[in-house]
């Protein structure tokens, strides 16, 4: 039981006061930066797109519109909260949770921040105690991501189906259909990252990659990075892989029926998944709060919190950038990328790096090696793309039209 | 507070289970399902396997009810049915017997071996060090090792179960084989 709880350098030993406090503590101040954060991402979504769109963007509540969100969520409150006359009372009143509840979770495994320097693996001392800057450090780590947004995937499915109505459950089949294609390319790009770090705690991972030259971006080869930004998007549902609530052909997808808070909760959740999914792209690929270079006077903990979040703002512009800049997939091109391209290149590279690993640790020569592993991945890449020709051709054949 | 865990998922799993099978709509009785797998997921984190607790969320509750779901809804099944009609008449009296009898020959096997637990029975008890990854290192052991071939083989099963359903349902225009 004592190891149940041992998620923590903390919790290890006795339970006590001080301990305790400071986990409480900790549970507090991520949910109070979850909330934060969140509020921060959609107004930083709605300036930066009114920027690129020529526009001035919210600008009333608070200095720079900054309080706009805030405002928003109020309104949401105190707004009347329809239930269809044909919705499953219980299941439309519970998925708001299902959707809200696993994008907050995630919160708990990012470490965001902590001095992973000279090998202090990210153990700072508050108090007198030793602990990580992250809620909890599970043994299966990553995978309780993995657990967490395939426990998402039921809170829009959910919603669209106890609607009780077409364009939502039109919405929620595509989103249930999307989110589980792409979860195999992450899964293997995750895989990528794990082969080279040998353990699945976030904090293991991170501590891994200490200097540039190791952080898995550079050491995987950015194929799998560039898999995972792909796939994350999808998993996100966001532009161009918005296909969920598509405008123009569902009304608003899965939440047409939702109104006040619990369509509040949708829209939190969706802006929270993309700050939290910022955060795992952070921490699988670009380092975590590893730095590049020693920021001078600000102790080490902090520095890591300021690389950290230096980072995950790059990535949150990025996802503001693709939807200001991309039109939307049409489903048969989603389809075909993530069935595809994406999960054979993200096997292949895996497949790729593994025969890398086993070649160095069993002293083969890098470049045999090498060489070997690309014209095999290269001839099972000409078989795929063989196989899709004679299959088409075959559907063309029976009349099928594209 | 082990047993309190104990109870509050054994709770989960059982009242998910009944939920699968006295629920009219389908639909509930898959997320009661969920429940089930949850609780058992819940036991397997108890027992120190954080790593089949994990895999057990993502494949069962992630993927494999989330298909029972897809299906359910694309077929448009999901209205409630009443399940006082029996369809086939000695269902469920046999379910009642073989029922009972699963549950005898269980409380028969664990009273039996109740004292063979923890002798030197030939069953290796792994020891948990302080090591993360000491879950995953052993499964792998385990499955890429001693198993490696009993794990190919039912690879090579699902493959072939995955190729055989995309013929089925292969629609051919001309000749026999229509729908």
């Amino acid at each position: 039981m004592v190891r149940l709880l041992a998620l923590d350098p903390l919790a290890i030993g006795d339970l006590l006061w001080t301990p305790l406090l400071i986990i409480i503590l900790k549970v507090v101040a991520i949910f109070a930066i979850g909330l934060l954060v969140t509020m921060f991402m959609v107004w930083f979504e709605r300036k930066a797109i009114a920027g690129m769109q020529n526009r001035i963007g919210p600008n009333k509540a608070g200095p720079w519109g900054l309080l706009q969100t805030l405002a928003d969520g109020i309104k949401l409150f105190f707004k009347e909260d329809l239930l269809p006359d044909r919705a499953d009372r219980f299941v439309f009143k519970l998925a708001p949770y299902l959707a809200f509840v696993p994008a907050f979770l995630v919160w708990s495994v990012i470490p965001l921040g902590g001095d992973f320097s000279d090998g202090k693996n990210g153990i700072v001392t508050w108090f007198g105690e030793q602990t990580r800057v992250q809620l909890a450090d599970p043994p299966v780590g990553i995978l309780l991501v993995l657990a967490l947004s395939s426990i998402a995937v039921y809170g829009i499915m959910l919603a669209g189906w106890s609607s009780g109505s077409k364009y939502p459950l039109l919405g929620s089949v595509r989103a249930s259909a999307q989110m589980v294609s792409y979860e195999a390319a992450l899964g293997l790009s995750i895989a990528t990252v794990l082969l080279l770090a040998g353990t699945l705690s976030t904090s293991g991972i991170v501590a891994n990659q200490d200097g540039f030259a190791n952080w898995h971006v550079v050491s995987t080869g950015v194929v799998p990075f560039i898999i995972f930004l792909l796939a994350a998007t999808a998993e996100l549902n966001r532009p161009p892989f918005d296909l969920v609530e598509a405008e123009q052909e569902l009304v608003g997808g899965f939440n047409t029926e939702y109104s006040s808070i619990r369509f509040g909760l949708f829209f939190l959740a969706e802006f929270m998944n993309t700050v939290t999914m910022s955060g795992i792209i952070v921490t699988l690929f670009w380092g975590g709060p590893q730095g590049l270079f020693d920021i001078p006077v600000i102790p080490g903990a902090i520095e890591g919190t300021i690389w950290f979040i230096a980072k995950v703002l790059l990535f949150l512009y990025v996802y503001v950038w693709f939807r200001a800049t991309l039109p939307r997939f049409r489903y048969d091109q989603l389809m075909d990328l993530g069935w595809k391209i994406l999960i054979p290149m993200s096997l292949g590279w895996f497949m790729l790096m593994a025969a890398l690993r086993l070649g160095r640790d069993q002293d083969w020569n890098q470049a045999v090696v090498a060489i070997v592993s690309a014209i095999v991945l290269i001839v099972c890449a000409g078989l795929i793309s063989v196989a899709m020709k004679v299959s088409r051709a075959n559907r063309e054949r029976e009349g099928a039209t594209f | 507070m082990e047993l309190v865990v104990f109870v509050i998922a054994a709770a989960m799993v059982i009242v998910g289970a009944l939920g699968v099978i006295v629920r009219p709509n389908p639909v509930h009785a898959a997320l009661s399902l969920v429940l089930t797998l949850f609780g058992v997921a819940v036991h397997f984190v108890a027992l120190e396997a954080h790593f089949l607790a994990a895999v057990q969320v993502i494949v069962y509750a992630g993927a494999i009810v989330v298909l029972f779901l897809f299906v359910i809804m694309l077929l448009g099944v999901d209205r409630t049915e009443d399940i006082t009609i029996e369809p086939f008449k000695v269902q469920r009296p046999m379910a009642l017997v073989v029922g009972v009898g699963v549950i005898g020959l269980v409380t028969a096997a664990v009273s039996s071996s109740r004292d063979a637990i923890g002798r030197g029975n030939g069953l290796e008890i792994p020891t948990v060090t302080g090591d993360n990854d000491s879950n995953v290192r052993q499964i792998a052991r385990s499955v890429f090792g001693d198993y490696v071939v009993a794990f190919e083989i039912t690879s090579v099963l699902l493959v072939v179960a995955v190729v055989g359903t995309v013929m089925l349902t292969r629609r051919i225009k001309s000749g026999k084989g229509e729908s």
